[in-house]
């Protein structure tokens, strides 16, 4: 069920360059989510900005949930500053989960790209609970931007080379898969619609499995504006919604 | 308490505050946050005779205290919503506006015959102003025989209300809303959105697929209390005031403005319980200020006299 939480800011710490981790106290939402879903913030009660923000559940501790977060915009401008004291409005938890209770799978790579660690740490928790194995590949630019907490058998790339494979993260589990062992693996991945678009190319020339998590404009979260269009495969022109039928969306179903 | 209902062509809405078209989905998707019977009515998602894909993304981009949309119109059409949809609608005890779009006066027709027999359809409100369908909408709502001829056609098949929302993309909204009342409209709502656009500055491309939107929200709230009080005082049938209502006094605003109700729109997007509150918030508004039916709010401007400054501007 989806609630509307006023949750107090517990802290709000600072993990790398413009990356913050933002912890709230949010029970009823901290009980209810599941990995890949999100959460839709008001950050500020004035009219400018004006929309919520949505953001990945990072981690889930009794009963608070963390947001990580980039500062890219006024929002996250905005939610960098807050801290004790404060309440953030919180619509959650939103979307469907990643598939991770399919029987077809036992090894769960989980592909990020930047900030798309962000729904890694709660799925990999999830993941190990009920008996999967977890190998996790990460791509950053540079060393300094890798978040590599909470994940599991973790495999690093940068665009730079100053940590890990030099290169990004597709080529990264490309050179991998040459000589891998892995039991029944599924992808699960999370971050840049580039790096997504090359990896969803990859799973399906080697026959994977493999289901994304999208992120892009959103108004409501819910389905209510129908501003989040995701195109559907199929001869008729039909979109799905990224906010209520994602973000979670197996490659071979769409377009993007 | 305050005497809050108010009745619309023989249509009695619990309230005077309703959520506007395209904002609430086709009631089903908020029932977790907020309870619509608490609503004057859902105006629903408009619907035309074929289901609509809609316009590829980005569809939304905020602005400066609002939002630009390019939606198009997608729908699940008016069959499937007879089907899936209408049958939870007709539980929620609140009224049920269905909102028709349509690319032809035939297809306006179409739809409207189809929906006026089914039970739970309370009224209509015809939108003749969309700005993100090439073929219709927008066309429609900026000629006034046009708007005139839809209404006269659609007139003579309902006895319902029926409402027509008028575009402020024209000059003169007065003479469309006087179009509507000669043509046999109940009521007209006042206003759709605002041509917009926004522009990428690193890619100069727009930020919507469709170059241009709608824009709503907050942002263009005096424009559409300025339509409002044209559009009222050219008409005698109700207004329905809509255009960045945010909070009652926003809502209220409107109604000493001219408007006979109101409809929430982008507010819904930020908080789907927002409807709910505005109309308690004029209830409150009533009783703190000994008023004993919010319609004698209804127009009541007062222009004698000298405009006087309130420091609350501070």
């Amino acid at each position: 069920m989806i609630t509307q939480e006023l949750s107090p800011v517990t802290g709000v710490r600072q993990l790398a360059d413009t990356v913050f981790v933002c912890s709230v106290r949010s029970p009823r939402i901290a009980s209810e989510v599941k990995p890949g879903q999100f959460v839709n913030i008001l950050i500020e009660q004035t009219t400018d900005p004006l929309l919520r923000r949505p953001f990945s559940v990072y981690r889930v501790d009794g009963d608070r949930i963390e947001i990580i977060f980039n500062v890219v915009g006024r929002g996250t401008a905005l939610m960098s500053h807050k801290g004790p004291g404060d309440t953030l409005d919180i619509l959650g938890p939103l979307g469907v989960p990643y598939s991770f209770l399919d029987e077809s799978f036992s090894t769960a790579l989980l592909v990020a790209g930047g900030l798309g660690v962000a729904p890694m740490p709660l799925s990999t928790g999830f993941l190990k609970s009920r008996g999967k194995k977890v190998v996790t590949f990460l791509g950053a630019r540079t060393a300094s931007a890798v978040l590599p907490h909470h994940l599991e058998n973790l495999q690093v790339a940068t665009d730079d080379g100053t940590m890990g494979f030099r290169g990004n993260v597709v080529e990264l589990l490309g050179s991998v898969w040459k000589s891998h062992t892995y039991v029944k693996p599924k992808i699960f991945a999370c971050g840049p619609t580039a790096m997504l678009r090359g990896l969803a190319a990859f799973a399906v020339k080697q026959d994977i499995p493999c289901e994304v998590s999208l992120e892009g404009p959103m108004a409501c979260g819910i389905g209510i504006c129908q501003g989040c269009p995701v195109e559907l495969v199929g001869e008729e022109k039909k979109f799905a919604l990224m906010c209520k039928d994602g973000p979670t969306f197996d490659v071979r179903k769409i377009r993007f | 308490m305050a005497k809050t209902a108010f009745t619309l062509a023989g249509l009695t809405l619990k309230n005077r505050v309703l959520v506007a078209s395209g904002t609430y989905g086709y009631g089903d998707d908020t029932l977790d946050l907020a309870d619509p019977a608490k609503l004057g009515g859902i105006v629903t998602k408009s619907l035309s005779m074929k289901p609509r894909a809609g316009n590829p993304p980005p569809r939304i981009v905020e602005t400066s205290s609002g939002m630009l949309n390019s939606i198009g119109l997608a729908n699940i059409g008016v069959m499937k919503f007879i089907e899936e949809k209408l049958p939870v609608l007709r539980g929620l005890s609140t009224a049920i506006i269905a909102n028709i779009a349509a690319s032809s006066i035939d297809e306006y027709c179409q739809v409207l015959e189809v929906l006026n027999e089914q039970e739970g359809v309370d009224g209509f409100e015809i939108n003749v102003s969309c700005p993100n369908v090439r073929e219709g909408g927008l066309n429609f709502g900026t000629s006034c025989p046009m708007v005139s001829e839809i209404t006269a056609r659609l007139r003579k098949l309902t006895r319902k209300p029926l409402i027509i929302k008028l575009t402020p993309n024209v000059t003169h909204i007065s003479e469309f809303a006087r179009a509507a009342q000669d043509a046999g409209a109940d009521a007209v709502s006042v206003i759709n959105t605002l041509i917009g656009m926004a522009i990428n500055i690193h890619t100069r491309r727009p930020m919507l697929a469709t170059t241009t939107g709608g824009l709503s929200g907050p942002a263009i709230k005096p424009v559409a209390l300025a339509k409002v009080y044209e559009a009222s005082r050219a008409v005698k049938i109700p207004v329905i005031g809509i255009g960045g209502i945010m909070n009652a006094n926003d809502a209220i605003e409107f109604l000493i403005a001219g408007a006979s109700a109101v409809q929430v729109g982008t507010a819904n997007f930020v908080d789907p319980a927002a409807g709910i509150k505005i109309a308690e918030g004029m209830n409150t508004f009533c009783d703190e200020n000994r008023i004993e039916d919010i319609g004698s709010l209804v127009g009541s401007l007062v222009t004698t006299g000298n405009v006087s400054v309130v420091d609350s501007w501070l």
